[in-house]
């Protein structure tokens, strides 16, 4: 396709204009920028009406792959090229390559072949993003060049009684990681594409950043990293170009930046991750013309100049630099020319296998393991993720056994069930219909497909059926022993005890608080009540994250609270037993009001007389509450407490948010593992449906189980 | 006298204790929100030195592209997904746990088997055929289709609990009903309905607040931002490289107040419906 053709279609499109669909995840700067160039792009090519669509970046990804295949996606989007080979293998971009070819000297080389894949370009370079040293001026006159340099300028200024750090660097981030290990000769990927995570280079550079950590806090966030370098507590901190928008309180002259040193026993640079935004454009596209005309606009000269000014995005086309305004900027000088040694995130599939068992290594390394032992586990769980796909079977043999199965059970049922019910369908139906239709459709369908996945192997977007092998494989867990995280007993037995962890505490805490509540004559029942329901009306992500924080190493509430009894500070998420204990106190903190709030009103609905006599008679308050209350209770709390713990059994949020599965995986429970199957290990939605199918089967069990429990005490 | 007055000392020490716990999580939240530019930096206090409500204003006064105010109009659209979510979950809900309670007819076990199954399957894997069968019924992109796929997802939990609440009531109510010449139908909406209130007000908050917080499901469907919920907006403040905590916090915090106000509005009737809801499971 030509330029001319182009024209074309743009003047012959110029009677109506045409919606031109464009998705991102920009805010504020970026945002109103991107806005602007849109609008001028909109007058320039009346035959078009572009739409921008925000969309939060976590929700990104997921609806691009549930739009693009069904033609609802966009003509355009902005994405890191992180993800262009998945995307490419399986269909869902298309290769741009005639208007790359075009235009391939408008870009920063690295950025152009950022984008390209198996030889096709997929995407035009808007900007990149990699990591570089900040430095206070006050504190380091002249930034370091090696890291001889850096350690020798780091050490004296690393106090942290006083709360002052010579580096802040967010170690445990294999982001970060990995520009040292560019440094000590290491790469990630090999030429074809398969990842070497223990290799003699990898463990210097492991244990050349565990060296580093000791200029800076514990359990560096990027928070953390923020909050210190920007209130001057930090001499020196390595970050992206995202946090000179981040700390208002230095005016621009009081900081530099520079690329990052060279490593002084190798004597090459520590080459940081290079990410690219580009513009993609989906292979449903509806008006193919009209985004490479808006891509190709907005990666033009002008346009660059302002994205550099208003956004500070550190822009990929070379002539913006150019610009006079654009040069005197030092912050973009000094992010260019670190992008210029950096290395481009490898766009192959391969690469989002990797960042799981590194940061494993990573926190592992940090906690005082073994740098080698760390990375040779982590490779031992990057080969049981990249385990060769099971042979494809014929799914009739499965499906005739599935339909004699369903066919037999409905059977049973009906024989079975058929004299002990009476016969009031037909006027139960209109009642049951609209609920029923309604579940079917949205709720039985979906679960169907589910359930049906987990026979299938997912890879690049193509579905193989593999019959049982996926069960197969997470039962006999050959590929690890059991008492290592991954094995599914193990994560099993992390599940279980969780659970009964969990209810033991929630009922222990509920049960109290009711009782107290319900003491006779109470003053402020009604405001102490509401109090304690608040947990319940907070989001859960938020109050997650903020336990998170409580549980901080350094700056936590907790360990502060310790530190006035006289008690160590402990590193929770290094040890099984505290990372646990720091989960079930979130979900505790999250659960307790709902069983609460039950036991209350089961308790105000309890006949008073009885207590009364037993009072006259003399019978002790403790006898009472287990001879009396308990019993008295019980049919109101076994069913809370089944509902509670089926729940709990599936609480993703915590387990993910506070202790991530830390100390390596050994927190995870089922459904978080079912999740880093289907989210973090090359979308093997296939196993991950295998997940989901065996915590259903569970479920289903359990609830069996209790149900003739229940039923039996009923009777009794 | 002094002994139950040393008691009941005891008693509110020990609440307030509960209390001051339960509270500082929710301070931390507020302090961030009122914090000008705040990290998560963890410390001991929660509260800023020199709070600003620089955050909250910010978010109320951001108008979008047409300029329109986002946060106002994506409040109406939470409060009319939520309200209309709570309502028709309950309106379906109600009369198939009427009927689950009151009528015996085969596959009445099964049924309610099925519905207790439907909660045990995670929901990591729902969203890509959800979104198929919108496009199939015209319903993507529409915040009719938003509310049908909340409302329906909410009914199994809220089936369980009123069956539960059904279950707990006499029959001899319904048979003096009938007795004096009521059908069927008028005993369930002139007679019973009136009874489960409380519990009817549980499931009406759950399902409300179920499509009060969710995300991704509304990001995923919607594709006009005059239409996003509340919580598209606060999810688009959680960055990839960096999260704005102090609007995000701020934004909790306002996204919460309602769901705040309904359990203050509704606390009697939550304390007596959880438990009339689950006397029998």
């Amino acid at each position: 396709m030509t330029s001319a053709a182009l024209l074309l279609c743009a003047a012959l499109a110029q009677t109506a204009p045409r919606p031109l669909r464009i998705w991102h995840s920009y805010r504020d700067a970026e945002e109103r920028t991107l806005e602007a160039l849109v609008d001028d792009f909109a007058t320039v090519n009346p035959g078009y009406r572009p739409e921008l669509l925000a969309i939060p970046y976590d929700a990104l990804v997921s609806k691009l792959s549930s739009a693009i295949p069904s033609g609802h996606g966009p003509d355009l989007f902005v994405f890191a090229q992180s993800q262009i080979g998945a995307w490419a293998a399986s269909g869902e971009i298309q290769p741009i390559d005639a208007t790359a070819a075009r235009l391939q000297d408008r870009f920063l080389p690295a950025a152009l072949a950022a984008t390209t894949f198996d030889g096709h370009t997929y995407g035009l370079p808007l900007s990149l993003k990699c990591a570089a040293l900040y430095f206070n001026r006050r504190l380091v006159p002249k930034p370091p060049t090696t890291t001889a340099e850096l350690a020798a300028l780091a050490g004296p200024l690393t106090d942290p009684a006083s709360d002052r750090y010579g580096l802040v660097d967010e170690v445990a981030n294999f982001y970060y990681q990995a520009a040292w290990l560019h440094g000590f000769g290491g790469q990630i990927l090999d030429a074809a594409g398969t990842p070497q995570l223990d290799t003699p280079q990898a463990e210097a550079a492991l244990a050349f950043a565990v060296g580093l950590s000791r200029f800076g806090p514990p359990e560096v966030s990027g928070a953390l990293v923020t909050s210190l370098f920007g209130s001057g507590r930090a001499a020196m901190a390595i970050s992206g170009p995202w946090l000179a928008g981040e700390i208002p309180a230095l005016s621009a002259s009081d900081y530099g930046v520079v690329p990052l040193p060279t490593v002084s026993t190798t004597g090459l640079p520590a080459r940081p991750l290079l990410t690219v935004e580009a513009l993609l454009v989906p292979s449903t596209a509806h008006e193919l013309a009209g985004a490479l005309l808006l891509a190709e606009a907005l990666t033009a000269p002008a346009a660059s100049v302002r994205r550099a000014l208003e956004a500070r995005q550190v822009v990929a086309t070379k002539a913006a630099y150019d610009d006079p305004r654009v040069a005197a900027d030092p912050l973009l000088a000094a992010f260019r020319s670190a992008a210029e040694q950096a290395v481009p995130l490898d766009n192959r599939p391969a690469m989002s296998l990797v960042w799981e068992p590194e940061r494993r290594a990573l926190a592992s390394a940090l906690a005082g393991g073994d740098p080698g032992a760390a990375l040779r586990q982590a490779q031992r769980r990057l080969n049981a993720v990249t385990r060769p796909a099971a042979p494809a079977r014929q799914p009739w043999p499965y499906l005739a056994l599935a339909v004699v199965l369903l066919a037999g059970f409905a059977g049973y049922q009906a024989l079975r069930r058929g004299p002990r019910e009476g016969n009031d369908g037909a006027r139960a139906v209109p009642y049951l219909l609209p609920a029923s239709l309604g579940i079917a459709l949205l709720v039985g369908i979906p679960i169907f497909v589910g359930l049906a996945l987990a026979f299938f192997d997912h890879r690049a977007g193509h579905y193989t059926f593999v019959g049982f092998s996926n069960f197969v494989r997470i039962l006999t867990a050959r590929d690890y022993r059991l008492t290592e995280p991954m094995n599914f007993y193990f994560t099993l037995g992390v599940t279980v005890l969780w659970t009964i962890a969990n209810l033991v505490v929630h009922l222990t805490i509920g049960m109290s608080l009711a009782l107290l509540l319900n003491s006779k004559g109470l003053r402020f029942k009604g405001v102490y009540r509401a109090a304690l329901i608040l947990p319940w009306a907070v989001p859960s992500y938020l109050t997650a994250l903020v336990w998170k924080g409580m549980f901080h190493r350094q700056y936590g509430a907790i360990n502060a609270l310790l530190r006035h009894l006289g008690i160590q500070p402990i590193s929770w998420f290094t040890h099984f037993s505290t990372a646990f204990a720091a989960n079930v106190a979130t979900n505790s903190w999250l659960g307790f009001p709902f069983l609460m709030v039950v036991i209350l009103g089961a308790l105000q609905s309890l006949p008073s007389e009885i207590f009364d006599a037993a009072a006259i008679d003399g019978v002790s308050p403790v006898r009472q509450f287990f001879h009396l209350t308990l019993p008295l209770l019980r049919p109101a709390l076994v069913p809370t407490l089944i509902l509670s713990s089926v729940w709990t059994f599936n609480m993703f949020n915590v387990i993910y948010l506070v202790s991530g599965g830390e100390p390596g995986g050994a927190t995870d429970i089922l459904v978080s593992e079912a999740y880093r199957w289907a989210f973090e290990r090359n979308e093997q939605y296939g196993f991950a449906a295998a997940y989901s199918t065996l915590i259903f089967l569970l479920l289903v069990g359990y609830a069996a189980l209790t149900r003739r429990l229940t039923t039996r005490a009923g009777e009794a | 006298m002094k002994r139950s007055l040393g008691r009941s000392l005891l008693v509110h020490a020990a609440l307030l204790a509960a209390t001051l716990v339960t509270f500082y999580p929710i301070l931390w939240v507020a302090g961030l929100s009122l914090t000008a530019r705040s990290s998560l930096e963890p410390r001991l206090w929660p509260l800023p030195a020199a709070p600003s409500l620089q955050n909250f204003s910010d978010l109320l006064a951001a108008r979008d592209g047409a300029g329109h105010l986002t946060f106002a109009r994506q409040l109406g659209n939470s409060v009319i997904v939520s309200l209309l979510t709570a309502g028709i979950g309950l309106s379906l809900s109600t009369s198939a746990a009427y009927a689950l309670s009151r009528f015996r007819f085969r596959s009445r076990r099964a049924l309610l088997q099925t519905l207790l199954g439907t909660q045990m399957f995670p929901a990591t894997l729902m969203s890509v055929p959800l979104y198929t069968i919108l496009d199939r019924l015209h319903l993507l992109n529409t915040l009719s289709g938003l509310v049908l796929v909340y409302a329906t997802t909410a009914v199994p939990f809220s089936v369980w609990m009123l069956k539960g609440a059904f279950d707990a009531l006499p029959r001899e109510i319904e048979e003096a009903a009938l007795l004096d010449g009521a059908t069927p139908f008028q005993i369930y909406w002139r007679v019973l309905l009136p009874l489960v209130r409380p519990a009817l007000a549980v499931t009406f908050l759950f399902s409300f607040m179920a499509a009060w917080n969710e995300f991704i499901l509304a990001a995923t469907f919607l594709d006009d931002p005059a239409r996003f919920t509340l919580p598209v907006a606060l999810a688009r403040l959680v960055g990839e490289y960096h999260t704005d905590w102090g609007h995000f916090a701020a934004g909790a915090l306002m996204v919460s107040m309602p769901v705040v106000g309904l359990f203050f509005v509704l606390q009697r009737q939550l304390v007596a419906g959880l438990t009339q809801g689950s006397v029998k499971g």
